[in-house]
């Protein structure tokens, strides 16, 4: 264990109303999942050391104990701050292995090789599998993705960016093993948008 | 008519909406896992609560998981707003939650039912959430859980089909009548909890989100909204629902789910609408079914 004094970031910017702020959250998150493309404003209630977004830390707040072990990409381990406040705030053990993350957080997207190293649960039980929330600057002036799938009305459509590099091979590879698979959530500044596993990609344009 | 907040500030009473906040984020990845595989069966850590299974503890779980405090409840029993079911509920959720509660449809946020969906169309942005008995459509053709667990792994539903079949075989239709069996966006077949078929097609791309609850199997599962659910049957023998051949004998509603009243040892009998608030705000409107009577005082005739 180090014994580096730790700044007040790691121990402050936790939930000060722990029970509505994360009902709120977790409402927000819910239509999100319900509504695959539909963006929903994500109150500000938690702040996290850089680089992890608010929206980020208020859903993993909101989600993830100590029977969730997080996953954090390397852009969230630079500094052990962001570790230390997740554990700090919510219990949660953080992990190495992908393949072992209830949760992952993703602060660099665009570095994110392949969406298959994290649990994609079991034909049986298909819900034991990775949600990954991956932190985005846009949901709307990115790559603009065209879906369908339950929860949408006809089409709907989202343009998040930064987003892993082919991204449309790897959501349609994704697809594929349903009921397996991950579920994606966008976390935004001040909001939040999904992509479930049921989701299906029809378009990926410019 | 509920004052927010007074019990919640009571340092001696519950936590918010009476589940511990650990409980609340368990129940809350279930019901997005849940809303992720439309259909599929989540497990979960069912609590114990302060009334018995067979009472709603699945439903009052999921609700207690996903109300706020500017929700405001509804709950029906059997599509009535006023047993012994709904009320207490209702009851619980006023005093463990200070929220507002209400028995008309369009008002809640969230609806709370045993059994029936509303008559008037859920809007979106609301959610029913279901208290469910049985959550697995193939138990009663198969009593072990790795088999049906596996039957849906390989999306093996023959079975089904087989007892469908044998209903009309017997009977010459498909004489189930509720809990009939659907398959949700195509791959899982789902128990849509004892509504009476009547309700099946309500749920087919519905507006709003539909979560269910089964407390003493400790399973939660999801419709999203605009899914396809779709109730199984065969080309010669399609799906129908129930047809009533007289109207609400209070209302005057027809394409309603009806219960019948018997009157007296006579043989009398009424129709009456299932859905109470349906049938209160049809009565508001002015129409009149055969049987409704007067308000007494007014232009009563004598019966000499």
């Amino acid at each position: 264990m180090t014994m580096a004094p730790h700044s007040s970031t790691v121990y402050e910017g936790g939930f000060s109303d722990p029970v509505g702020a994360s009902q709120a959250v977790f409402r927000a998150l819910m239509n999100a999942i319900a509504r695959p493309g539909s963006i929903h404003a994500v109150p500000h209630v938690t702040t996290p050391p850089a680089p992890l977004m608010a929206s980020a830390s208020a859903l993993i707040a909101t989600l993830a104990d100590a029977d969730t072990p997080v996953w954090l990409d390397p852009a969230l381990t630079k500094t052990a701050a962001v570790r230390d406040w997740i554990v700090f705030h919510t219990g949660a053990p953080v992990t190495d292995q992908r393949s072992e993350a209830s949760f992952a957080l993703v602060a660099a997207p665009q570095n994110l090789s392949a969406l298959n190293g994290f649990a994609l649960g079991s034909q049986e039980f298909p819900d034991r599998s990775t949600s990954v929330i991956l932190q985005v600057s846009t949901l709307t002036g990115g790559t603009r993705l065209t879906l369908e799938g339950p929860g949408i009305k006809g089409q709907s459509s989202l343009a998040p960016d930064p987003m892993p590099q082919h991204f449309a091979a790897q959501w349609m590879a994704n697809r594929a093993v349903f009921p397996r698979g991950i579920d994606l959530i966008l976390a935004a500044p001040g909001s939040v948008a999904a992509m479930p596993r049921s989701t299906r990609l029809i378009r990926s344009e410019a | 008519m509920n004052a927010p907040d007074t019990q919640t500030q009571n340092l001696a009473s519950y936590n918010f909406a009476y589940l511990d906040e650990q409980t609340k984020r368990m129940i809350r990845r279930a019901i997005l896992k849940g809303i992720a595989i439309p259909g599929y069966q989540v497990p979960f850590a069912s609590r114990e609560m302060p009334m018995p299974y067979g009472w709603g503890t699945g439903g009052v779980q999921v609700t207690a998981a996903i109300i706020g405090r500017d929700d405001v409840l509804k709950v029906i029993d059997q599509g009535a707003d006023d047993t012994t079911n709904a009320v207490s509920i209702r009851a619980f959720f006023a005093k463990t939650a200070g929220v507002a509660t209400t028995t008309s449809t369009p008002d809640a946020s969230i609806i709370q039912t045993r059994h029936r969906i509303p008559e008037t169309p859920l809007h979106a942005g609301q959610v029913l959430v279901y208290q469910v008995p049985i959550p697995e459509p193939l138990r009663f053709l198969e009593p072990r859980e790795t088999e049906t667990r596996k039957m849906h792994a390989l999306e093996e539903y023959g079975l089904m089909h087989v007892k469908l079949y044998e209903d009309i075989a017997r009977n010459g239709r498909i004489a189930t009548t509720y809990a009939y069996p659907v398959k949700v966006e195509g791959r899982y077949v789902m128990d849509p909890s004892p509504t009476p078929k009547f309700d099946n097609p309500k749920m087919h791309q519905s507006e709003a989100l539909q979560l269910f609850g089964a407390g003493r199997e400790k399973r939660i599962y999801a419709i999203p909204p605009h899914t396809d659910v779709v109730s199984l049957d065969f080309e010669d023998h399609p799906f129908e629902i129930q047809h009533f051949d007289q109207p609400c004998a209070l209302c005057g509603g027809e394409q309603v789910y009806l219960d019948e009243v018997v009157l007296d040892d006579h043989g009398g009998r009424m129709f009456v609408c299932s859905d109470t608030h349906h049938c209160e705000s049809r009565r508001a409107d002015g129409h009149r079914g055969a049987l409704l009577g007067d308000e007494p005082g007014q232009d009563k005739e004598a019966m000499a």
